[in-house]
Formats: C-alpha cells, sequence, structure tokens
C-alpha cells in the first residue's frame, strides 16, 4: 500500500467527482424516464461507470431490446475503452499486480484515464485506486439524486456543472500541446475532424462512441506513422 | 415478454468491464514495436480532443455559453495546468455567460 500516492489520487479526485456528480445527476433523470428505480439505476452506474454507455443503455432497456443487441449496443458504445485500456496498460509498471490491473480495469473512464495518461511516471495502481475511491461514489451518488428527487436543483447550476468534466479535459491535452508542436496539430486535427464528422451527412448519423473510434483510430495511426515516437515514455512532456 | 432489469445490468456491466480489464492483464510487457507505442501514445490526445469539441458547445444550455467555456478553458489550461482551476473557470463562466443571456 502506497499512501503517499493513494492521497495524491484522491486529491484528483475530487473535481472529478463534482464533475461525476452533475453529469449522472442528469443520466439518473433519463434512467428514471426509461422506468428504472432508483436502486436499479444506482447499481447500474456503481457496476458500469460509463456515461455514454449507459445512456444508450438505459434508451434500449426502455425499449425491451433483446440481451444479445444490449450486449452488442455496449460493446459499440463502450469500445474506446479497450483503446483507453490498450495505452493504460502502458503506463502501469510490469511488475503492477493481477488484481491491482483487474481493480484498474473496473473503473477505466475518460476522466480517470485522462489523469493517468497525465503521470510523468509509470502510473501507480495506488494513485488509480485513490482517484476511484473520491471519484467512483460521484457517479454512483449523482445518478440516485437524478432519479430520486429530479429537478430539485435549478437548470442554470446543472447547465454550469456539466462543462466541468470537458474543463478536465482541456487541463490534460492543451499544456502538453503548449510543449509539444506535434501534440497541438493532433489535438487541432482531432477537433476539426470530430466537428468535420458531427456534420457529414453519412457520420452525424453514427452514433457518438462510434464516431470517436473511427477518429481514435485513424489520427493516431496517422501520427504515428508521420511522427513516430522513438524515446522512452519521458518523450512526451520534452517535444518532438 | 417482459425483459429483466438486472439481467439487464448485469450484461452491460460484463461487457464494459470485460473491454476495460482484458488490455490489461492481456499486455504485461512494453510493447517494442515503434509504431505501436506511437499509436498509443497518441490515443489519449485524440480521444480527449474529440470528445470535447463539439461536444462542449452542446453540454450547457446555450451554444455560447458552451462556446465561453472553451475558450476561457483552453486559455487558462494553457497558462497553468490546474485541472481544478480549469474546469472551476469553465463552470463559472457558462455561469455569467447565461446569467446575461
Amino acid at each position: 500500500m502506497n499512501t503517499r500516492q493513494f492521497t495524491r489520487g484522491m486529491r484528483v479526485g475530487v473535481p472529478i467527482f463534482l464533475g461525476y456528480l452533475a453529469v449522472s445527476f442528469t443520466l439518473g433523470i433519463t434512467a428514471k424516464n426509461a422506468g428504472l428505480s432508483a436502486f436499479q439505476a444506482t447499481l447500474t452506474s456503481l457496476l458500469v461507470n460509463a456515461s455514454a454507455g449507459q445512456y444508450a443503455a438505459f434508451t434500449l432497456m426502455a425499449a425491451q431490446g433483446g440481451y444479445l443487441e444490449m450486449a452488442l449496443l455496449t460493446l459499440v458504445t463502450n469500445a474506446r475503452y479497450l483503446l483507453m485500456s490498450c495505452s493504460l496498460s502502458q503506463k502501469l509498471s510490469p511488475q503492477t499486480r493481477l488484481w491491482q490491473r483487474c481493480t484498474v480495469g473496473f473503473a477505466v473512464t475518460d476522466e480517470m484515464f485522462g489523469m493517468a495518461i497525465a503521470e510523468r511516471q509509470d502510473l501507480s495502481p495506488f494513485y488509480y485506486f485513490g482517484m476511484m475511491t473520491v471519484a467512483m461514489p460521484g457517479w454512483a451518488l449523482g445518478t440516485f439524486l437524478g432519479t430520486s428527487v429530479g429537478n430539485i436543483l435549478p437548470a442554470s447550476a446543472v447547465s454550469a456543472l456539466s462543462v466541468g468534466l470537458y474543463g478536465m479535459f482541456l487541463a490534460v491535452v492543451i499544456p502538453a500541446s503548449r510543449k509539444s508542436k506535434v501534440i497541438l496539430g493532433v489535438v487541432a486535427v482531432s477537433m476539426g475532424a470530430s466537428f468535420l464528422l458531427s456534420v457529414l451527412p453519412l457520420f452525424a448519423q453514427m452514433a457518438e462512441g462510434t464516431r470517436l473510434i473511427i477518429l481514435t483510430i485513424v489520427i493516431s495511426a496517422g501520427a504515428a506513422a508521420l511522427f513516430p515516437v522513438k524515446e522512452e515514455k519521458e518523450e512526451a512532456s520534452h517535444g518532438a | 415478454m417482459e425483459h429483466n432489469v438486472y439481467l439487464y445490468i448485469l450484461v452491460v456491466a460484463g461487457v464494459t468491464y470485460l473491454i476495460r480489464v482484458l488490455p490489461l492483464t492481456l499486455i504485461r510487457r512494453e510493447i517494442k514495436n515503434t509504431f505501436l507505442r506511437s499509436f498509443l501514445y497518441y490515443v489519449p490526445y485524440v480521444t480527449l480532443a474529440a470528445m470535447t469539441f463539439p461536444a462542449i458547445l452542446h453540454a450547457t444550455d446555450s451554444i455560447w455559453s458552451g462556446l465561453a467555456a472553451l475558450v476561457v478553458g483552453v486559455i487558462v489550461a494553457w497558462f497553468s495546468g490546474n485541472l481544478f482551476l480549469v474546469a472551476a473557470s469553465g463552470c463559472l463562466i457558462v455561469f455569467l455567460v447565461e446569467l446575461l443571456l
């Protein structure tokens, strides 16, 4: 047990907790509309920890879709976690134990992944556990509040809180862009392409998760072919 | 036929966990291949950037407050990498802009 890393993780978990509270609050409202009880919705959030994936699942539950259909939908909407986990596997030291890997794997979310990847050295599993301890209850609690007390929070507060998570993404990609022109280019191209796909006829109909997978694979592969990263992990912070 | 909600939840949770845990447990060593390493190195930046834009524009009640949050977020993040500061300034500007609209 590494207490120092664990407390560091807990501290980073606080803003994630607040962001989750806001986002899962609206998720809870969706679950309620889909006919789930507060208990069922909260249980889903505790076990799944995925925003878009849960939205999609609640919608399909309301439509009484088949179990296989549910499995496929989950696979598609959450497939980006597969890429994130591959990426995370390289941040963990090879000495990381199996139970530690299995625990980290329980909560590979956009936000915690973002924070983990911002680590300069190898990712300590205890840092991750610290984040999980603080952040995950926020996801469950927000869902519970959304289903049970519904619209008690003023709309303006929900609206303001819901950009918090995007702010956290920016706090990861922008400082890295400042240090490396290649990353700056990759970030700019990703945002531009993401916007294009969201308005182009054929792509706009796709689920957001699917578009994200296409973008991630194509742009990362392109960047890897044009600007291969040669040195060790530290290369990142010094720019290519 | 009425479907069981708990079975639904089990399916969603099971599939999601497998997606997340398989790469973490199966890829135990450092990948040596330069292309693959570089690919995985760029993945987070592409994913996070693509997730942020244009979604941030639709996250709030008005597209203008979302845009303001993006601009302020980028500026604050450029000069300070502080996570909480960036997130909080985004929330604050949305609140203020929507107050004015």
